[in-house]
């Protein structure tokens, strides 16, 4: 008989739903603000209108991320001793663990998609200070904030499942898959977000937005499968409530089927693009739910 | 993995978490190979053995090496003790006991432990962890590969955005 995975033998953090919601939003907030990035660098006028709901959106987020990994700790007073040693007030950084890194990320991060954020707010007409509007591209301070915000933007959607990697936990610390998957989760139910809200305000463009989802739910399915390849015999784990729910809900709920619904939307531009990125962002929940609920039992 | 440094080693070599520092965040709970680590719920932060830290800083051994009536927690230099832990198997695998391994004891487990134990099963028997390992293994190959990712995400959205831009 092999030995069983010294993963099991571990004692489970209690990360719960606070920080589930915060591992949903942070990859939305990040993808929002690396897809506004992107729009903004590559994109051509038609997706300006939503390069800034992209911004509109990633900022408010971050703010409620940044609350509820505060309200997550058990000592939420003490949540600056993540960036500053409690006796001597010098910085405290640990490039090697995730938290410490992240914390940071995230603290910068919310400051660039602060200014994004402004920048966005100055393009509307009713806004008085338009000066503001240059921390949008094209203007080379508007670009900066796109490049170097958009480059956060990624870490922060993807280090949480390096955090989770980095531990000795059963499923996290047995795969190093789970950085790309909420990578490219949280592009994806981003591009989500944006596509539903946009629906309106840039139904033109929100097409583009509908082939590059498509493009990351595929991707997304082959990650997938390769992360429980990679669990080898620790897979068994999902041979539970919590593997039905992955297959079912992550799967064909949220990966399947949307697939199918963004495809009859780019060929016949009827409304089910809608119904398909309302189905993504509830799979990208669904798959934390699995990721970290999965674990926390074991 | 701490990011706040409230864990620390201290000049016994011993590790210690600093409840006035800790904020109770749990990474080290999960990162903790041995799952030694829990939550203090009156205090809310982090909490492990701290070996008796206020008795060695006065010359006294842990209280449970002291108090253990069968005298099976012994405490010292940790070289001494291997010594004396080597020759203990040795005389209980020459007693016809063949399982009788020590645990961490040599290098080859993150090191070698400063706590090690006698077994005489299979370590998960004992509840101790087969193949303990540092839970920064698989910090550079999750990293490198959410940076594939990230430039393949890229590379989609340059691919989606500029198609729908050049037709525009």
């Amino acid at each position: 008989m092999s030995a069983p995975s010294s993963t099991l033998f571990t004692a489970p953090p209690e990360w719960h739903w606070l920080i589930i919601f915060y591992f949903f939003l942070g990859g939305i907030a990040g993808g929002a603000y690396f897809l506004g990035a992107l729009m903004d660098l590559f994109g051509g006028p038609l997706q300006r209108p939503l390069a800034r709901l992209a911004y509109l959106v990633a900022f408010p987020l971050t703010v409620v991320c940044g609350l509820l990994l505060i309200a997550d700790l058990r000592r939420p007073l003490r949540f600056w001793h993540m960036m500053l040693q409690s006796e001597t007030l010098r910085p405290m950084l640990k490039v090697w663990s995730p938290m410490s890194l992240g914390s940071w990320a995230l603290l910068l991060f919310g400051f660039f998609a602060f200014l994004a954020f402004l920048g966005a707010l100055a393009e509307d007409e009713r806004w008085r200070w338009r000066g503001l509007a240059r921390l949008r591209p094209p203007g080379l301070l508007g670009l900066v904030v796109a490049v170097l915000g958009g480059v956060l933007g990624f870490f922060v959607a993807g280090y949480t499942g390096v955090l989770l990697t980095v531990t000795n936990r059963p499923i996290w610390g047995d795969t190093t898959l789970l950085g790309l998957v909420f990578l490219i989760s949280g592009a994806s139910t981003a591009a989500a977000l944006l596509a539903l809200l946009g629906q309106r305000r840039a139904a033109s463009s929100v097409h583009a937005l509908e082939r590059f989802d498509s493009i990351m739910l595929v991707l997304e399915l082959v990650a997938l499968i390769a992360l429980v390849v990679s669990l080898g015999g620790v897979a068994r784990l999902w041979l539970s409530v919590w593997g039905a729910l992955l297959v079912l809900g992550v799967v064909v709920l949220g990966i399947l089927i949307p697939l199918g619904l963004y495809r009859r939307s780019l060929r016949f531009g009827d409304a089910s693009g809608v119904a398909a990125a309302a189905l993504v962002l509830a799979g990208g929940f669904l798959l934390r739910v699995v990721i970290i609920l999965s674990s926390e039992g074991a | 993995m701490c990011p706040t440094g409230a864990i620390i080693r201290t000049e016994f070599d011993t590790v210690v978490i600093q409840s006035d520092v800790c904020n109770g965040c749990r990474d080290c709970i999960g990162a903790c190979p041995f799952g030694v680590i829990d939550i203090n719920p009156a205090s809310g932060t982090a909490q492990k053995c701290t070996l008796c830290y206020d008795r060695l800083q006065v010359g006294l051994e842990p209280a449970c090496a002291k108090a253990c009536p069968t005298a099976s927690i012994q405490f010292g230099p940790v070289a001494d003790l291997r010594k004396r832990a080597d020759a203990r198997v040795s005389q209980l695998q020459n007693a016809g006991e063949t399982r009788a391994q020590l645990y961490g004891a040599d290098d080859k487990m993150l090191g070698g432990l400063n706590s090690f134990f006698l077994l005489v099963d299979r370590p998960e028997v004992y509840g101790l962890p087969p193949d303990p390992r540092l839970p920064t293994r698989n910090l550079k190959s999750s990293s490198w590969l959410s940076v594939i990712g990230a430039v393949v995400v890229s590379v989609a959205g340059l691919i989606s955005f500029r198609t729908r831009g050049s037709r525009a």
